[in-house]
């Protein structure tokens, strides 16, 4: 055991470690990523320790750090890109939706893309436009893409290097207002002893109402059971940790023991994670409902000025209004 | 020809064109003129045997009378759509043609040419645009990527492989690797491409940029694409330019080896535009006679990448009317053959929908085709 504490930009910083040891055909691709070690640091000493070959500082151009990645991965190796920001990804859309997601489907199996795009998504850390948002809905509907996204430390040190080992290419959402959240990860065991990395995972566990949430939400989400578990409800709090495929397995089994669910995202609603959510349960789960399944999100606005995203972001009362709205049906 | 010496570093190299014809000729590297003349270039001294030359000549007339072969087949219904590449046979067999065996090939999807001269069975890409898969090849296998039909994405790729090319060591030697990426004029808008001209340059990428200039991206002219000729602007991006003749094979071939052999040998990228016209439609979709007359054909007409190479070999005595009916005979018996090979092709199997969209699976997609293979046996008997 070597159980150390760790935030999640850390935990992020040893996976990616840890993957570049493991195989040295890992190099990582990005803006401001080398001497500077990325805007929140995440790559921080990986170019000193892995040198420029392999820590490549990149033009200020998106697509052609993905374009770029799609080449070098056609040549064998595994590239890591990291997108600054949530809202600067659009620039390289088409060649993550036209090229990355379809590549292996068009050669008909004989093109393998193992690529991760790393991109920090979310709003609650004051910034200015484009900085905030949560883009994951376009990609997790786009197939050949893998989505995931982390909420703890644990999950983030292991899933990187999950994502890093996956032929399959993977856009990695980093919830930024998380990064400096701590945790306990033992970072001596290997990737065999981690969850898989496309499975959900009960966080809390509860009887009467199930929240799912992902990513940054999972921390709100907990603070909520936390909060109902005071005025005697027993919430249980469900990571959904991958984005697409998802892993609805465990969601089904705790419906159908509560009787009611959540979902909770930052995005906005419409057309959005939680509608697919919403519509897989009411399939599978019809007769153990007890209120229609509810969703706790973002609005349907742009991103708002930062003095506003206090308002605009789901929060502990918002989710436990929408339980009291459950029960109350 | 092939034991050509790498030629030596330039800038925007250029000399003036020979032919006559209206509108006055650009400036651009040309070895052989429209009539069939040798002219020589300071820069650019190939030396062809009679037999390089004969092979040349077959590839061109080859590479046309599969082309026809396919766009008629379209015409039949056979095929859903063809991009012809009808006019830019030299500039595709000159640079298919100089590359070297190790050498790695990012085509548009009009690079059938390309294609031809790799040694690659021709009947590749006709699946594609028959429908049967959306191109299906081993890119990595045959030196040769995918076609990318959109405009200008494939510069990055290229620009990325190349980039791989050098981490793995392979540049600085006579047997180094090099990579060429084709693109047309139209693409040279795309900030995919002129990003792939700011990678390679910082990263002193390995690469060849081929843009093949036909004067028109469907039915607009180059003057909306550019107010300067495009190979100047490799200038801005600070990398050599070169133009070149698109329909003289022999220069085509000695630019673009020369440019081939500069990058593998670690000089970095050059842009190479080759200097065509795109004699028929944009694809069997297209209607050319809405956007451009037809003197402005006739004029390009006169400078057939074809007739000038068979003026040339009949003027050395390089060949005699039994090679050229052979090579059209084998040339039919070839386009035959693809046409008996395309029509016996057989439709796709319905459950291919769910094949090969991700590596190591996915349960929604294992869910739906399990779901639909249970639906279309719900019909056996019924229908």
């Amino acid at each position: 055991m070597a159980t150390e504490t760790l935030t999640i930009g850390k935990a992020l910083n040893t996976g990616l470690r840890r993957a570049m040891e493991r195989d040295d055909k890992v190099i990582l691709m990005g803006e401001d990523i080398g001497k500077l070690g990325g805007v929140f640091r995440i790559t921080d000493g990986l170019q000193k320790d892995f040198g420029e070959e392999r820590v490549i500082d990149t033009p200020l151009a998106e697509a052609g750090i993905v374009g770029t990645a799609i080449g070098l991965a056609l040549r064998g190796y595994r590239p890591v890109c990291e997108i600054q920001f949530d809202g600067f990804v659009y620039p390289a859309y088409d060649q993550i939706v036209c090229q990355v997601a379809k590549f292996r489907y068009r050669s008909r199996g004989n093109v393998t893309l193992p690529m991760v795009i790393r991109i920090p998504f979310g709003g609650g850390i004051g910034a200015v436009e484009h900085h905030s948002e949560s883009p994951e809905a376009y990609f997790a509907h786009t197939a050949g893409l893998k989505v995931v996204s982390c909420s703890s430390p644990e999950d983030a040190h292991f899933m990187i290097q999950q994502a890093i080992a996956s032929d399959d290419p993977v856009i990695f959402f980093e919830p930024k207002r998380r990064y400096w959240e701590k945790g306990p990860v033992d970072t001596s065991l290997g990737l065999d002893a981690a969850a898989p990395l496309h499975s959900s995972r009960v966080v809390r566990p509860g009887t009467d109402a199930t929240i799912v949430a992902y990513g940054p939400m999972v921390k709100t989400s907990l603070d909520a059971a936390t909060a109902a578990a005071e005025d005697g409800r027993s919430l249980e709090v469900i990571d959904l940790r991958s984005l697409s495929p998802l892993d609805m397995g465990p969601v089904y089994d705790s419906v159908r023991r509560t009787g009611r669910l959540v979902v909770v995202h930052e995005a906005p609603g419409n057309i959005g994670l939680g509608a697919e959510i919403s519509a897989r349960v009411t399939e599978e789960c019809f007769y153990s409902l007890e209120a229609p399944v509810l969703r706790v999100t973002g609005y349907n606005t742009p991103y708002p000025a930062s003095r506003l995203e206090e308002e605009y972001l789901p929060d502990l009362d918002r989710v436990l209004d929408a339980v009291d709205r459950s029960f109350g049906w | 020809m092939t034991k050509g010496e790498p030629a030596p570093r330039r800038s925007g190299a250029t000399r003036a064109g020979r032919s006559g014809g209206t509108p006055p000729e650009p400036e651009y590297v040309q070895l052989l003129t429209p009539s069939g003349e040798r002219v020589n270039h300071p820069e650019y001294s190939v030396d062809f045997t009679a037999e390089e030359l004969r092979g040349l000549y077959r590839d061109l007339v080859t590479v046309r009378k599969l082309d026809t072969e396919a766009t008629a087949l379209q015409r039949q219904g056979e095929l859903g759509i063809w991009a012809s590449l009808l006019g830019q046979e030299a500039a595709q067999v000159g640079a298919g043609r100089a590359m070297r065996t190790q050498d790695m090939a990012f085509p548009t999807y009009r690079e059938h040419g390309v294609l031809y001269t790799r040694g690659i069975d021709p009947i590749m890409p006709l699946s594609l645009f028959r429908g049967v898969d959306q191109g299906g090849w081993d890119p990595v296998a045959n030196k040769f990527n995918l076609y990318t039909i959109v405009i200008g994405a494939q510069t990055l790729h290229a620009t990325g492989y190349a980039m791989g090319v050098a981490k793995d060591g392979k540049v600085g030697t006579d047997d180094g690797e090099a990579v060429i990426a084709f693109f047309g004029d139209g693409a040279t808008s795309q900030g995919d491409v002129n990003e792939a001209f700011i990678w390679s340059s910082v990263f002193h990428a390995p690469i060849v940029f081929f843009c093949q200039n036909n004067q028109y991206a469907i039915s607009e002219p180059l003057e909306r694409q550019t107010r300067i000729p495009i190979y100047q602007r490799a200038a801005g991006f600070g990398f050599p330019g070169v133009r070149v003749d698109g329909n003289d094979v022999l220069a085509v071939y000695a630019v673009t080896r020369a440019a081939l052999d500069n990058a593998r040998l670690g000089q970095g990228p050059t842009l190479i535009e080759a200097y065509t016209y795109r004699m028929g439609a944009h694809t069997t979709s297209d209607d050319p006679t809405r956007y451009r007359v037809s003197s402005e054909v006739e004029a390009w007409q006169a400078k057939d990448p074809i007739a000038r190479l068979k003026a040339l070999l009949v003027k050395e005595k390089a060949a005699g009317e039994d090679f050229f009916k052979q090579v059209d005979e084998d040339a039919r018996i070839e386009a035959v053959s693809l046409r008996e090979r395309v029509l016996s092709m057989p439709d796709p199997d319905h459950s291919q929908i769910f094949d090969h969209v991700y590596a190591e699976g996915s349960p929604l997609v294992d869910a739906e085709r399990k779901q639909f293979e249970a639906y279309m046996a719900s019909f056996e008997g019924g229908h």
